[in-house]
């Protein structure tokens, strides 16, 4: 059910498809009237009736998936099973260095061997399935705030040991804040002072942990 | 059976200390399941840190509570705003949304508090009299036996955890390869640790939760569009009329029984409870077409039985070590943390233990009604704080906390990684649950099976002989060879249908 038909949206145009339709958002989705509706497609009340178990647990996932990008092409399937299959390998290399032992008289590497063998049978399973699997996601622009995101976070911890928690931790604040979060230049600022203050009085006034700090 | 160890425990219960962390526990709880984004196994995770300077009892209280708790918390964002704050919520949006439309939010949450009440309370009874008859069936388990045990868990957990099935294995096989780093318990010999001295002693457990369900889920978050959130300022009237409450009562009796049935099952848990339970009502019913269209009994059965299973997916790991789902997982690991092994002997060795946390489960419950019904109030104005504003003070937390169980840089290092992991997973279409799953099973996996084939002095077939891990690997390929069947069947039955006329479908 995670079908081709979501691969047929164009990343980034949130809508694209209703604004060009005549009615935008019928009578039966009032809640949604602030957000974007990508998938039209979909019934606002699907039947359990004639649905297996299987189809409803897919519904569940569906519905979790509401405003999330479009699925992925075979091209990350293919990476993504290369990835399993490449862990696999290498572990294999890693266990038979260890020693693979006998049956009778396990050795270190015995166990991982007998683990990265159904690493690599799952890493081709998934490379022959690359074409028919949807549910990965595409990358989109949207990916670039995951990775500033993950900057702040390397930022953090790279400057904690040299100048102590307090400035990496408002840097951090603000940036989610004011630019992953859109908040207001205002409202960034103030929580962020806000937030650090409490860490601070909490950590170190309260708990006194050995975290390295500034003041 | 004995009962001064259950009365017993409800002494540990009402020690100050374990009612207010069993009273932060839940409200905790309540919150997540009322924010939507966080889990609670992310919460759980995030907050493993603090676990480490209470008593094992009370930590695991407080533990708990989060899980059950944010059962109750899910529906008010399912019926308010048609937004499931928990998978097991989803099924609620259909009846529960279209009471809202019709003014009786109120009535939806406050039959889906009292079936949670019931479900919840019902199902902790039961568990009171299964868990020590699995417990004690379990104690002559041996290595053989843990072994298949472990292995089924893991397989089922794969199974249904939602998601490619092979990519659950592959996430599976991941967590038990992470669980070999470290120095091997039989040779001393040192595996896969680049010969870094951080990673001598193994890959911690800590790290390993709090990046791939905590912060991976923020960054996933991240890519999301806001969606505005419209609460209403206020919900009229919770307590259910007397009508509601005779057309619900069946579908709360049901839905407890299917709930603590389902829950038990590894890799069953909420979601399908919730789902078959809501199933199973509307074929009952004398008038299935109100269904959808806002009948109380589709909002008082997925409630109900979520939260029963909810509890009883605490039986597996309490009796036999096993942990059914990925949050259970989490707190599988917080048992370890504390230097508790779970498994058969909990019940005998650490009665306190055991029953503090059974029973804290009642008065959970009741805190849960007393904060669903009088003051939903509170919780649905919490509606508003922003995602945004939540994340930061999130990923801080999150960075500070695992700082603080070592006062160690390199565990914020691991947390960033395991992070950025979480999110390719969910990005990718794996669910991190088994990998963390199989990452804590993965010692005890490799144990037993080594101390099994020194046993059958290396003849794999004395796993086959023995009668129950003989039976639990029966079960191990059946589960493994499940979907290669469904595909066939599916196959044969598409292409039936294709020739003859178009006939119904079979429900569930």
């Amino acid at each position: 059910m995670s079908s081709p038909h979501d691969g047929a949206h164009v990343p980034g145009s949130p809508g694209g498809r209703t604004a060009a339709g005549a009615s935008p958002q019928g009578p039966a989705q009032p809640t949604r009237a602030g957000a974007p509706v990508v998938d039209d497609h979909r019934s606002p009340e699907p039947d359990l009736e004639h649905m297996s178990l299987e189809e409803a647990v897919h519904l569940v996932e569906e519905t979790e998936h509401e405003g999330r990008p479009p699925a992925a092409g075979p091209v990350t399937n293919v990476v993504t099973a290369l990835a399993v299959l490449a862990i696999g390998v290498a572990a294999l290399f890693g266990s038979n260095a260890l020693g693979l032992g006998t049956a009778a008289g396990p050795a270190a590497g015995t166990w991982p061997l007998l683990v990265a063998v159904v690493t690599v049978l799952i890493g081709v399973g998934m490379l022959a399935a690359a074409r028919y699997t949807h549910d990965a996601e595409r990358f989109t622009r949207a990916s670039l705030l995951v990775l500033a995101g993950l900057a702040t976070m390397v930022v953090f911890v790279v400057l904690l040991p040299v100048i102590g928690f307090e400035i990496p931790a408002a840097l951090l604040c603000f940036v989610w804040l004011r630019f992953l979060g859109r908040e207001s230049w205002r409202l960034s600022l103030l929580l962020t002072l806000g937030l650090v203050t409490a860490f601070y009085a909490i950590f170190v006034g309260a708990l006194s942990v050995p975290i390295p700090h500034l003041f | 059976m004995d009962f001064a160890p259950v009365l017993d425990g409800f002494g540990v219960v009402l020690e100050p200390t374990n009612l207010l962390y069993c009273l932060i526990g839940v409200v905790i709880g309540m919150l997540v399941g009322v924010l939507p984004g966080l889990g609670p196994a992310a919460t759980i995770a995030i907050l493993l840190p603090i676990t480490y300077g209470i008593e094992p009892v009370t930590a695991i209280i407080m533990l708990a509570g989060i899980f059950y708790g944010a059962q109750y918390g899910g529906t008010i964002t399912s019926v308010l705003l048609r937004l499931p704050g928990e998978a097991s919520s989803v099924v609620t949006v259909f009846d529960g949304f279209a009471l809202a439309r019709k003014g009786q939010a109120g009535t939806a949450l406050g039959i889906a508090a009292i079936g949670s009440f019931v479900g919840g309370t019902v199902s902790v009874f039961a568990l009171t009299l299964v868990a020590p008859l699995v417990a004690g069936f379990a104690l002559d388990f041996g290595p053989p036996e843990y072994t298949a045990l472990a292995l089924l868990g893991i397989l089922l957990v794969a199974t249904v955890s939602g998601g490619s099935r092979l990519k659950a294995v592959a996430a599976a096989c991941i967590g038990l390869l992470l669980a070999t780093v470290g120095r091997d318990t039989f040779s001393g010999a040192e595996r896969f640790t680049f010969d870094n001295l951080n990673l001598a002693d193994g890959l911690d457990f800590v790290p390993i939760a709090m990046g791939l369900f905590g912060l991976g889920e923020i960054l996933y978050n991240l890519e999301e569009r806001h969606r505005v959130v419209h609460a209403p300022s206020k919900v009229a009237n919770v307590w259910p009329s007397r009508r509601d409450l005779r057309q619900s009562s069946g579908a709360i009796g049901r839905g407890s029984v299917l709930g603590f049935v389902l829950g038990i099952l590894p890799g069953g848990g909420a979601t399908i409870a919730s789902l078959v339970a809501y199933a199973v009502e509307k074929r009952r019913s004398k008038t299935p077409e109100r269904f959808g269209k806002g009948a109380v009994e589709g909002v008082a059965a997925p409630e109900t039985a979520n939260n029963a299973a909810a509890t009883s997916s605490f039986i597996p790991l309490l009796t036999l070590g096993i942990p059914a789902n990925g949050t259970m997982a989490v707190i599988f690991g917080a048992l370890l943390i504390q230097g508790v092994s779970p498994g058969p002997q909990l019940v005998t060795q650490e009665p306190d233990l055991f029953w503090g946390v059974v029973n804290s489960m009642y008065i959970g419950n009741i805190l849960l009604l007393i904060m669903s019904i009088p003051l939903v109030g509170l919780f649905v104005r919490i509606l508003r704080v922003r995602p945004s504003i939540l994340a930061p003070v999130t990923v801080l937390i999150t960075l500070i906390g695992v700082y603080t169980v070592n006062n160690s840089v390199f565990d914020i290092v691991l947390v960033i990684v395991f992070g950025a992991l979480g999110y390719l997973m969910k990005k990718l279409g794996f669910e991190p649950g088994p990998l963390v799953l199989a990452f804590v099973l993965g010692s005890l996996l490799e144990d037993s099976l080594r101390r099994s084939l020194l046993i059958f002095d290396g003849d794999p077939t004395g796993f086959v002989t023995r009668p129950i891990s003989g039976v639990l690997f029966l079960l191990f390929v059946l589960v493994a060879l499940l979907p290669v069947v469904q595909a066939l069947r599916h196959r044969r039955r598409a292409a039936s249908e294709a020739a003859d006329a178009p006939h119904t479908k079979e429900l569930v």
